[in-house]
C-alpha cells in the first residue's frame, strides 16, 4: 500500500493504540501524497479521532510509526506535528474571538517593534494568508463577527501561517450551510493546487464523494479497506464502514408490545427547528434510536424530557396531549431520562447513594414538605438490592462508585418513580462488560413490565442485540424506521448517512 | 469529607482559641464580656445562617451588610423621624426584604447574572438608598421604644448574675428552624442537591430557579432581622458606616463553619460555630494587650486562610488514604 515514495509525504505504519480496556487502533495504516484529499471514514468509535490526534502530536501512539516525507519521526507534542507542518482543524474552532483576525493568525508568534506589537506589518501579511483561503475580509475584523464558515476560514489561515503542508479537519462542515461548504471545497481545491494534502475526516458520505480523491476506512480501530477516486460510491462506503463479526454477546428477547404510550407528531427540536419528526413508541417496546455523532439523538431525547421544549409539533402521552416545557413536567407526565453524561447531567456526586436514588421521588414521598427518612431508606435499599449496585454502604459518595453502579444509581432513581416512557441516552458508555449485561437485563425486565424505552446508542452491537425496532436520525431527520427483520448493520449506516429512506417511518 | 468532622475540627479551634483568650486576657472570664461576646455571636449568627443557605446553592450574598444598614437606619427612622407605628414599620421591612430577595434571586436565575454582580450591585444601591433616606444623618431610638429595645438588650437572667441575651434565644429559634429546614425538608434537600450539581437536580424534576429565588430571600430575610436585632441593641445607627463590612463576617463564618462556595455542603451548627470563633477572635484582639487593635482584619484574614489550607490537606490526605486503599484490592 505504500505509495509512490518520491509523492509520499506522511505515512502511517503499524500503530496501535490502547487505553484502558479499549483498543482504539490496531496495526493501523495510512499514506497520504502531496497534493491530496484523503477522506478517514468510519463508524462512531472506529478510531478515526484517535488516529488523527496522533498525528497531530496530541497522543503518541503504543506502537508503530509515522514517517514525513520518508523520514522516521516522533510527534511528542502539538509543536512537534506543527515544524512538520501537521495542523489540525479541530471541530469545535481554537479562535479567540475577542481578538481579531490578524491576532488569531500569529497568535504566539506576534510581529513586534522592540516591546511592541507591529500592527501594520502583522495586518499586511495576515491579509496574504486570508486571501489564499478566499476570505476577503479585513484583517482588523474581530473574529467572534464571523460566521462560524469564515471563522474555519481564518483558521485555515493560520495553518497555512505555519507552512502546513499537511492539514487535518475532522469535521469540518457538521456547523456549515450549504452555501460555506462549498466555499470550503473551493478553498480544499485552491490548497491542493499548492501542494497542501489534506485529511478530511466526515460522517457525511455525499460531501466526501464530493472532495475526496481516496477514502480510506476504519473499522473497530483497524484497516478495513480503501477506495479510489473512481471506486467512491456511497454503497462502497458502507459496505466497508460495516461487516463485522458480530459477537453474540447480547441477544433481546422480543415480546408482544402493547397500547401506543408515546406519540410524537410534527415535533420540532430547537436545534432542528426545520425538520419535523414523527414516531410511535408503544407500551413495552424498546426502541433503539440510531445514527452518528451530530445527527440530533441527544438534543431529541432532551426535547421529548422538556429540557429544550419543542418548537413546534406535539407529543401525546395515553393519547393525551402532553408538551413538557421542564423536565418536571416530563415527568409528571411519567417519563425519565438517563442522560448522556451521568457525572453531569445524572448525579450529585459529592452526594451518597441513598440522596441520589431518591432524589426524585422525594416530592411525591413527602409529608407536608418533611422528607420521609424511613421511606427513603427503604427506597435506596430496594434499588441497591434490585439493581446489585456495588457500594460500601448507602452514604457512599456516588463520585466513588464505578460508572457502571453509578449508571445504576441514575437508573435506580428512575425505576423509583415508575416511568412509562424510559429515555436512555448511551446507556451502557464506558461502563465495564458486566455491568452492560446487567443494565441489559435490566431494560428487559422493564419493557417485560410494560415501560417503553427509547435508546440512543452509538454502539452498533447494542443497537441490532437490544432493540425490538430502530429509528435511524440524520442531521436532525429521522430517516428512517427499521423492523427487526430488517434490522443489519448495513441498513442502519445507509439510513445513518443521508441514504434513501428505505421503509417510511409510520 | 464528613461534616461532623468538620465541626469538631472548629470547634476545637474555637475552644483553644477561647482557652488562649482566657489566659491571656483577665477580663475575658467576666459575666459582662461573655454576654456582650454571646449577643454579638448571636447577632452576626443570624445573618450567617442567611448567608449560608445562599452558599449552599453555590452562590454568594454580598448585599448583607447594606441590607442590615437599609433596616438597622429604616427601622428607626419610621418609628422615630416618621412616628409610625410598629406594625407599620414591620409590615414594610417585612415587605422590603422579601422584595429585595426575591429580585437578587430573579435576576440571578431569569436573567442569569452573576451572584457576584447583582449582590455587588445591591450592596451599593442599598447603602446609597439608606443615606439617601436619612440625610446621612445617626437616626435613633433615644430614650424612647425602650420596651421593643429589650429584644435586643434584655437579659433572662440565670443564677451567678449571669443572663441569658434574648438575641441569642431569638438566634436558637432561628438556627433550629433553619436546621430542621435544611435536613428534614425536601426543600432542604433541594438546596444542598442544586449546590451540589444543578444540572443533574433539575433533570431530576426539581424547580431549581425557585429553590435558588427561596435562598435568597431567607438571606435577605435573616439580613433584615440582624438589622433591626443590630440597631435596637446599640440604640442608633449611622447609615454611612452601619453594618460595613457585615456581609464578610458573614461569609466568613459560613465558610470557617463548614460551607463550601463550591455549594452544595454546609451544616447550620457548622455556621454557628463558625460565627463563634469570628467574635472570639475580634474579642482576643480587643482584650489581648500584646496584640494592637488595629491589625484586626489581618488576624481575621491569617485565621481563616488557615483554616481553609487546614481543611484542603485534610481532604488531600483523604483522597491519598482512599487512592491507597483501592490500589490494594
Amino acid at each position: 500500500m505504500a505509495g509512490d515514495a518520491s509523492n509520499c509525504l506522511l505515512e502511517v505504519r503499524g500503530i496501535t493504540k490502547e487505553f484502558p480496556g479499549v483498543r482504539a487502533l490496531r496495526g493501523v495504516n495510512l499514506h497520504l501524497r502531496r497534493g491530496e484529499v484523503l477522506a478517514v471514514i468510519g463508524e462512531n468509535g472506529a478510531g478515526k479521532s484517535t488516529l488523527m490526534k496522533i498525528l497531530a502530536g496530541v497522543q503518541q501512539p503504543d506502537s508503530g510509526e509515522v514517517r514525513v516525507d520518508g523520514n522516521k519521526v516522533t510527534l511528542e507534542k502539538v509543536g512537534d506535528a506543527l515544524d512538520l507542518g501537521i495542523a489540525l482543524i479541530h471541530q469545535e474552532l481554537n479562535l479567540a474571538g475577542n481578538l481579531d483576525a490578524a491576532a488569531n493568525i500569529f497568535l504566539g508568534r506576534e510581529f513586534r517593534k522592540g516591546p511592541f506589537l507591529d500592527r501594520r506589518t502583522q495586518h499586511e501579511k495576515a491579509r496574504a494568508f486570508l486571501e489564499a483561503v478566499g476570505l476577503d475580509i479585513d484583517p482588523a475584523t474581530l473574529v467572534s463577527t464571523l460566521t462560524i464558515g469564515r471563522q474555519q476560514l481564518v483558521e485555515i489561515a493560520k495553518a497555512l501561517s505555519v507552512n502546513a503542508r499537511v492539514l487535518i479537519m475532522d469535521e469540518p462542515t457538521s456547523s456549515l450551510s450549504a452555501k460555506e461548504t462549498e466555499n470550503l471545497f473551493q478553498v480544499i481545491g485552491d490548497l491542493k493546487k499548492r501542494g497542501v494534502s489534506v485529511v478530511y475526516i466526515s460522517h457525511r458520505l455525499s460531501e466526501v464523494k464530493a472532495v475526496a480523491d481516496r477514502v480510506s476506512v476504519l473499522r473497530d480501530g483497524e484497516n478495513a479497506g480503501e477506495l479510489g477516486r473512481d471506486a467512491i460510491t456511497h454503497d462502497a462506503m458502507v459496505r466497508l464502514m460495516v461487516g463485522r463479526e458480530l459477537s453474540q454477546f447480547y441477544q433481546h428477547k422480543p415480546h408482544e408490545p402493547g397500547e401506543c404510550v408515546l406519540e410524537v407528531n410534527r415535533l420540532r427540536t430547537p436545534i432542528h427547528p426545520e425538520k419535523e419528526i414523527n414516531f410511535q413508541l408503544r407500551a413495552g417496546e424498546i426502541v433503539a434510536l440510531a445514527g452518528l455523532v451530530g445527527a440530533g439523538r441527544t438534543e431529541l431525547l432532551l426535547t421529548l424530557f422538556g429540557v429544550t421544549p419543542a418548537t413546534g409539533g406535539e407529543m401525546r402521552i395515553d393519547g393525551k396531549a402532553h408538551n413538557p416545557m421542564s423536565p418536571r413536567d416530563a415527568i409528571a407526565y411519567g417519563l425519565a431520562l438517563v442522560p448522556e453524561d451521568r457525572k453531569l447531567q445524572g448525579l450529585l456526586l459529592e452526594m451518597g447513594v441513598r440522596e441520589n436514588i431518591s432524589l426524585a421521588s422525594l416530592n411525591r414521598d413527602q409529608r407536608r414538605g418533611f422528607l420521609n427518612f424511613d421511606q427513603e431508606l427503604e427506597l435506596s435499599a430496594e434499588m441497591i438490592q434490585k439493581m446489585r449496585i456495588k457500594t460500601p454502604n448507602d452514604r457512599q459518595f456516588a463520585q466513588f462508585l464505578s460508572g457502571g453502579n453509578q449508571q445504576k444509581v441514575v437508573l435506580g432513581k428512575w425505576l423509583a418513580m415508575r416511568p412509562k416512557v424510559l429515555l436512555l441516552d448511551e446507556p451502557t458508555r464506558g461502563i465495564d462488560v458486566g455491568a452492560k449485561s446487567e443494565i441489559y437485563g435490566l431494560m428487559e425486565e422493564l419493557a417485560a413490565d410494560g415501560v417503553a424505552i427509547l435508546f440512543v446508542s452509538s454502539d452498533m452491537e447494542e443497537v441490532l442485540g437490544m432493540s425490538d425496532r430502530t429509528l435511524v436520525m440524520h442531521e436532525g431527520r429521522l430517516t428512517g424506521e427499521l423492523a427487526r427483520s430488517e434490522l443489519s448493520e448495513e441498513a442502519i449506516m445507509h439510513l445513518a448517512t443521508g441514504g434513501e429512506t428505505k421503509s417510511v417511518a409510520n | 469529607m464528613n461534616p461532623m468532622k468538620k465541626i469538631l475540627g472548629i470547634s476545637g479551634l474555637l475552644l483553644f482559641v477561647v482557652i488562649v483568650t482566657a489566659m491571656a486576657a483577665d477580663s475575658f472570664t467576666t459575666a459582662y464580656n461573655i454576654e456582650n461576646l454571646i449577643r454579638r455571636t448571636a447577632l452576626f449568627g443570624i445573618l450567617s445562617i442567611g448567608v449560608a443557605f445562599v452558599i449552599i446553592t453555590g452562590g454568594i450574598d454580598l448585599s448583607i451588610g447594606s441590607i442590615v444598614c437599609l433596616v438597622g437606619c429604616g427601622l428607626p427612622w419610621m418609628l422615630a423621624v416618621k412616628g409610625w407605628s410598629l406594625p407599620v414599620a414591620l409590615l414594610i421591612i417585612g415587605v422590603v426584604v422579601v422584595g429585595l430577595g426575591l429580585i437578587h434571586g430573579l435576576l440571578i436565575t431569569k436573567l442569569r447574572l452573576q451572584p457576584f454582580v447583582v449582590t455587588l450591585c445591591a450592596l451599593l444601591l442599598y447603602r446609597g438608598l439608606a443615606r439617601g433616606l436619612t440625610g446621612d444623618q445617626t437616626v435613633g431610638f433615644g430614650t424612647n421604644f425602650t420596651g421593643l429595645r429589650t429584644l435586643a438588650t434584655y437579659k433572662i437572667p440565670l443564677i451567678g448574675g449571669f443572663g441569658v441575651p434574648v438575641p441569642c434565644v431569638i438566634l436558637v429559634v432561628v438556627a433550629v428552624i433553619a436546621a430542621i429546614f435544611l435536613n428534614r425538608t425536601i426543600y432542604g434537600r433541594y438546596l444542598l442537591a442544586l449546590g451540589n450539581n444543578e444540572q443533574a437536580t433539575r433533570f431530576s424534576g426539581i424547580n431549581t430557579d425557585r429553590m435558588t429565588v427561596l435562598a435568597y430571600v431567607i438571606s435577605a430575610v435573616l439580613a433584615g432581622l440582624g438589622g433591626m436585632l443590630f440597631v435596637l441593641d446599640v440604640n442608633s445607627a449611622q447609615p454611612v458606616d452601619f453594618g460595613n463590612f457585615y456581609e464578610l463576617y458573614a461569609i466568613a463564618a459560613a465558610v470557617l463553619g463548614g460551607c463550601s462556595l463550591r455549594g452544595g455542603e454546609g451544616t447550620i451548627v457548622g455556621v454557628i460555630i463558625g460565627t463563634a470563633l469570628m467574635q472570639v477572635l475580634r474579642n482576643m484582639i480587643t482584650l489581648v494587650d500584646a496584640i494592637p487593635t488595629h491589625i484586626e482584619f489581618a488576624v481575621i484574614g491569617a485565621v481563616i486562610l488557615g483554616g481553609v489550607i487546614a481543611d484542603e490537606l485534610v481532604k488531600r490526605y483523604a483522597a491519598r488514604k482512599r487512592a491507597e486503599r483501592q490500589a490494594h484490592h
